[in-house]
């Protein structure tokens, strides 16, 4: 650990927390299953997406991609391409202005969005394949697609490392994994485990993995006089995707607008800045024109990264009685040449069990592939699978119940940094899991159940993910009319951020939730952090409960020069937003409403911003959420065809702020780990490091045939040390899911699956 | 029109109730001329390949993919959008069931949802079987049924659970 | 995507002669559903100078013939003609595999006719930077050594393993049907099972339509009639997959001996596999597990397996058997593959 991340931690023990948010008690708008406010604009299709932002006398752009994944460019032909009908430009590394490659991805301090450090058409260089050598603009989309595929390039092609099993010999441990040491230690877990009796050593395989997000990713670019920009983007980070724009065409600070109200899916996708819009912004400025490029679907695949490879490795030693006496996960991922995102596959064991000794700890490799990034849950998802199989292959040979393993294996305090649980109520949810989906029944013998020519089998994982906050800003206004406007350029891809951002408000000030408008999706608002981590409900909502304050404390200024007032004397302690307005704490019917304090000041609003301070919480408390997943399959005899029966996710994820929401929120998060279990795979040909599959037709998202019916519970204990009592819950979902399915799979079939996808060939 | 001179056609199309003429490339998808020229963004695109269903729009009634449709071949023909199942503002009682079941998180596929979810009711109404149906003749439309039917439709968001309760809803209130 | 000269014909004749007076006959394709051959066009595998709209021809009738089969016009759609009553009624196995393929929007799009022309779903056929004789005649074929999961184990050659992607034709191949052509030199008749082709020295080439032939209609056999049948389809996903391996199975089965089978193999093969190992194999014999699973090592003895898809070979196999067993009583005829 370093120097500087354990003075900070020092400093956050010694801290004092914050007080326990009153909201998190508060229920006449959070807790509630209020229906989505954006939901009538997206089911009459009048929501715009970045593509469809009507602008007058708009270009389009199209890409052309290398088919190499390392060398140089030797020659390119545009001829073709520059003669092709509605074509007014062709851009290359050869006629494209220098642009200032962006800095990686970060929220803190200045925010960028950098997605790797290739010199995007300022270079001859290739490092993936896929990388885009050449924009064409033309006036139609079809025009300049066909064109792109005009454009004939000719490579001084070198050998790339194109396979992930050839660079695993070359993983290095990195310098640190997401802030964190890249292995964590405890005794001599080798020792331990070698001389234990009962033990399994296994090891796993997760292939790489795309969004695919519906919506591809599009970008619109504007310029105006002054060298001011704006674009209408898909962006799950305005805030950084802006400024970074403002730096890689070296523009003044505040001179890009981006503009991203409706984002069709992210799931981390369209977090970093993937090249496409800054494409766009540079065919703008070479034409004079506005320009949208719109990427194909095999463009995504070819220039946005996913999820990366891993194989992993995870060896438990128990005593009779199921106690961990040594846990040892290790194995590798894959990054490009040109970033640097060694995926936190180890970070789950860190808090899960009780463990005596433990090795803990990752490497990573690098590959000729385009850049990868994080994908729901990165490192949880994957991680979980390999964790949590390897558990439910001890209980087996232990013969102890899988949930009974667990339980006995519950830790007091975290395992590996001894901090105590912000709240962590595992055997609850695992109890409301196990009623609900009537794991009592289930007999504990494989290969025991039989449907027609199907087996039948139950399997349960846990989950977990981390509970993060981002440092964001947000802005609260009261208008004299009453209404509050809050604002922050924060990000909606179907969380709920719009709905719940307005619950929250409404909540806080006291107003009824259509008197709260609630401003987002552009950088031109109070910054927010990325939409990732599951942090931004939190992080926003923090925002806005520090900048109300301010707004009371202006509010309880004015009422204070007024001697008419019935608050003249109140301070801020006694005093509470409600009622639409402020009111005595101890004589809730003494006070005003915000309207009349304005009227009688004479103001026609008052307004205030703030920027929270760093999560020093998560330093000093464990603070994470979990899972409990339970499934039933059923795997065709012959054919070894997976399908599922049921589902029942019981989680523990804090306070749950919008049942409706949440409930789409955790069976999301499922469906997507089906897919990742059973029928995704993005498919590299190692020869040549070019993806095979680069189509929804081939790579294979689950459809409405493969989701079973899936329930929901949830223990809905606030937690103590977050805003509103709650903790994230986009990506807790998609934890433990391909561990649940694999367990059921050994289950019914007795044979264990260690690699992803579990397709039929698996197990014939 | 019949044939189409110096690389462009002149069309008419009848969108939404309303005769839009247009003058186009025949290249130009159904997909792309409702989103780019006709001004209606609603049909949404999502690999141009049919094989997600977001472009899923109805012609004469039917569910079809409109970016595997050339705008040129669908003269004469009735094509509905998702902005055309309100025109009144009323919502389609589908609409209102997606809303009320949270059938959507991003929004993105919803459009191409919904108008599949139409036309598969009035498929099912018509006695059309599926690959699930037994002995070739649909009864009541059971969760396997509406799964099989709508898996046309893919939804990364994953509210295909909302999706189905939103349907069968909509069924329920519709059965005789 | 290419632009191209688009025109529409009203008729068959109409139709012939639109094709024959584009400038480049290899630069001319029909256009009916255009499921298949847009996605072509937009990925630039396929880039016609001229497309003749056939979809308004009056091809879009199911009648019954004379002797009690059925014609069915090119131009009825997929799904028109998954729930024709006759179809349902005489030959529920066309019907079945017909709803087991792409999804409903695509089956109320695309054409019988079209079905018939459905190219590959290779990746390297689809992907332009890799070597496909298929799409460029001897430029190598990558699938050979490349990821092939999906190809074929039967029939294939050197220069190309690709499969064909139907499920309709799967079953048309088992039932006996005929393709009815018109032409620049008048109409003829071809055997279903003659009508596509092993990929052999020539993959470029699918079938043994000529250029400016088109497919005026398909006709199913009284014979075929009646028949107990199933269609089993093994996939990746539940629903909207290509099948990894389908069987078109259909038996009759007499004082306990088997009079009449018919198999046919999707998924396994460059071509619609009709499996007449097994069938003659199984002609005359009890219909039992051992007979059937003997029945399908017999037509898979030939398979050559390549790296990733040796699976294929085992799974159709059990496929076979599983399909055989369903018709003859000794399993349910429950689909593995439906939702349940």
């Amino acid at each position: 650990m370093s120097v500087i991340k354990k003075a900070i931690e020092t400093v956050a023990h010694v801290m004092p927390d914050r007080d326990r948010d009153k909201l998190a008690d508060q229920h006449r708008f959070l807790g509630q299953p209020i229906d989505r406010l954006d939901g009538h604009s997206k089911v009459t299709g009048a929501a715009p997406f970045s593509a469809e932002y009507p602008v007058d006398g708009l270009f389009h752009a199209a890409l052309a991609y290398s088919t190499i994944s390392r060398g140089a460019i030797k020659s390119i032909d545009t001829s073709a391409a520059e003669r092709s009908t509605g074509v007014i430009k062709v851009i290359t590394h050869l006629n494209a202005p220098e642009m200032k490659v962006p800095k990686p991805i970060s929220a803190q301090g200045e925010p960028s969005a950098g997605a790797t450090e290739v010199r995007i058409l300022n270079t001859d260089q290739i490092s993936w394949d896929g990388q885009p050598v050449a924009i064409v603009v033309a006036d139609t989309e079809d025009r300049a697609e066909y064109a792109a595929s005009l454009i004939k390039v000719v490579y001084a092609a070198e050998r790339g490392m194109n396979s992930f099993e050839e660079a695993i010999p070359s993983a290095k441990k990195p310098k640190q994994v997401l802030g964190e040491d890249p292995e964590v230690t405890n005794g001599d877990a080798d020792k331990v485990f070698s001389s234990a009796k009962n033990r399994v050593d296994l090891k796993f395989t997760t292939p790489p993995y795309n969004h695919n997000a519906i919506e591809p990713h599009a970008a619109i670019a504007i310029w105006h006089p002054d060298e001011k920009l704006t674009v209408y983007d898909t962006s799950q980070f305005t805030a950084g995707t802006a400024n970074s724009l403002v730096d890689i065409f070296g523009l003044k600070k505040d001179s890009v607008r981006l503009i991203s109200t409706y984002v069709g899916g992210g799931f981390g996708g369209k977090g970093c800045l993937w090249a496409y819009n800054q494409l766009a912004v540079l065919a703008a400025r070479m034409t004079g024109k506005p320009v949208r490029l719109a990427l194909s679907r095999e463009g995504v695949f070819r220039l946005v990264g996913g999820r990366t490879p891993s194989q992993q490795r995870v060896a438990i030693a128990a005593d009779d009685s199921g106690h961990i006496s040594a846990f040892i996960h290790e194995g590798v991922t894959a990054q490009s040449t040109d970033n640097n995102f060694p995926e936190q596959f180890s970070f789950p064991p860190r808090h899960l069990y009780a463990m005596a000794t433990y090795l803990i700890g990752q490497e990573v490799c690098e590959v000729n592939r385009v850049a990868n990034t994080f994908m729901r849950a990165p490192g949880e998802s994957i991680g979980t699978f390999a964790v949590e199989s390897a558990m439910d292959a001890l209980s087996y040979q232990l013969g102890i119940d899988p949930v009974e393993l667990r339980m006995r294996n519950e830790p007091e305090k975290d395992p590996v940094s001894g901090n105590e649980f912000s709240g962590r109520h595992m055997r609850e949810a695992y109890r409301m899991g196990a009623e609900k989906f009537g794991w009592k029944n289930r007999p504990a013998a494989v290969r025991s159940q039989r449907e027609g020519e199907s087996l039948i089998g139950q399997g349960v994982a846990t989950g977990t993910y981390p509970m993060y906050r981002m440092v964001s800003a947000a802005r609260v206004r009261i208008n004299a009319d009453g209404t509050a406007l809050i604002e922050s350029s924060a990000q909606e891809m179907g969380m709920g951020t719009a709905t719940v951002q307005t619950q929250h408000a409404a909540e806080l000030l006291g107003l009824p939730m259509e008197k709260v408008q609630f401003d987002y999706g552009d950088s031109t608002l109070p910054w927010a952090g990325v939409a990732g981590g599951s942090s931004q409900t939190v992080s926003i909502a923090l925002a806005v409960q520090q900048a109300a304050e301010k707004v009371l404390k202006e509010l309880l200024s004015l009422v204070h020069k007024d001697s008419m007032s019935v608050l003249k004397s109140a301070g801020i302690d006694n005093v509470r937003m409600a009622n639409e307005g402020i009111f005595r704490k101890e004589q809730p019917l003494v006070g005003e409403t915000y309207a009349q304090i304005l009227k009688r000041a004479k103001k026609d609003f008052v307004a205030a911003e703030h920027t929270t301070g760093p999560p020093m919480e998560i330093m000093k408390y464990s603070m994470h959420s979990y899972a409990a997943q339970f499934c039933e399959v059923r795997v065709h005899e012959q054919t070894g065809e997976v399908r599922l029966n049921r589902w029942v996710g019981a989680f523990d994820a804090g306070r749950i702020l919008n049942p409706k929401m949440a409930m789409s929120q955790f069976r999301g998060g499922i469906i997507m780990g089906i897919g990742m279990a059973l029928t995704e795979e993005t498919v590299f040909d190692d020869r040549t490091g070019r993806i095979v599959n680069p189509s929804l037709a081939e790579y294979h998202l689950p459809v409405q045939a493969d989701v079973p019916p899936i329930d929901i519970v949830y223990t809905d204990i606030p937690d103590p040390h977050t805003p509103m009592g709650a903790r994230g819950i986009g990506e807790i979902g998609i934890t433990g899911v391909a561990a649940a399915i694999a367990n059921a799979v050994y289950h019914a079939t007795g044979k264990r699956v260690t690699s992803l996808p579990i397709t039929l060939d698996k197990l014939l | 029109m019949d044939v189409s001179h110096n690389g462009f056609a002149r069309i008419s199309l009848h969108v939404n109730g309303v005769e839009r003429s247009l003058t186009i490339e025949p290249r130009v998808s159904l997909l792309d001329a409702l989103r780019d020229h006709l001004g209606v963004p609603g049909t949404k695109k999502g690999c141009n390949q049919g094989a997600c269903g977001a472009c899923t729009v109805l012609v004469d009634g039917e569910r079809i993919n409109s970016c595997l449709a050339l705008a040129v071949q669908y003269q004469g023909r009735n094509i509905v959008t998702i902005e055309g199942l309100a025109p009144s503002g009323v919502l389609h009682p589908i609409q209102q069931a997606f809303i009320e079941h949270d059938g959507f998180q991003c929004g993105y596929c919803t459009p191409g949802q919904i108008c599949s979810a139409v036309g598969m009711l009035e498929e099912f109404r018509s006695g059309a079987p599926s690959a699930v149906t037994k002995n070739g003749v649909p009864g009541d439309l059971t969760d396997a049924e509406l799964r099989e039917r709508m898996s046309g439709n893919l939804c990364r968001c994953g509210a295909y659970v909302g999706i189905r309760e939103a349907i069968h809803q909509v069924y329920g209130a519709m059965k005789p | 995507m290419n632009n191209f000269t688009y025109s529409s014909a009203i008729d068959t004749n109409s139709a012939l002669k639109l094709f024959s007076e584009s400038p480049d006959a290899n630069a001319t394709r029909f256009l009916a559903g255009g499921t298949n051959l847009i996605d072509l066009m937009r990925e630039g595998i396929e880039q016609p100078q001229s497309l003749v709209d056939i979809t308004r021809l009056p091809l879009a009738e199911v009648q019954q013939l004379p002797d009690g089969g059925l014609r069915i016009g090119a131009m009825v759609r997929n799904s028109h003609l998954a729930a024709h009553p006759l179809v349902r009624q005489k030959y529920p196995l066309l019907s079945q595999a017909i709803l087991m393929g792409a999804s409903a929007q695509l089956r109320n799009m695309a054409t019988t006719g079209g079905n018939l022309m459905q190219r590959t779903r290779c990746y390297y056929f689809y992907d332009g930077a890799a070597a496909c004789n298929k799409r460029v005649p001897g430029s190598g074929c990558d699938a050979l050594e490349g990821f092939n999961r999906i190809h074929a184990i039967l029939g294939a050659s050197s220069k190309c393993i690709a499969t064909h992607p139907s499920d309709m034709c799967v079953a048309l191949a088992a039932l006996d049907a005929s393709v009815n052509i018109s032409g620049p030199s008048g109409e003829r008749r071809v055997p279903f099972t003659d009508f596509h082709r092993l990929p052999g020295d020539t993959p470029e080439i699918d079938t043994n339509l000529q250029r400016g032939e088109l497919i005026t209609s398909i006709d199913l056999p009284a014979s075929s009639s009646g028949l107990p049948s199933t269609y089993r389809k093994v996939r990746d996903r539940a629903s909207y997959a290509f099948a990894l391996v389908s069987v078109a199975a259909a038996l009759r089965v007499e004082g306990g001996m088997i009079r009449e089978v018919r198999l046919a193999l999707g998924g396994v093969s460059h071509k619609p596999w009709r499996a007449s190992v097994a069938e003659q194999f199984l002609q005359g014999k009890k219909p039992t597990p051992d007979n059937f699973s003997r029945a399908a090592a017999a037509e898979l003895a030939p398979a050559v397996p390549r790296k990733h898809n040796a699976f294929k070979v085992e799974l159709a196999k059990r496929t076979i058997a599983l399909a055989l067993s369903a018709l003859a009583g000794d399993a349910p005829s429950s689909n593995a593959g439906g939702a349940r």
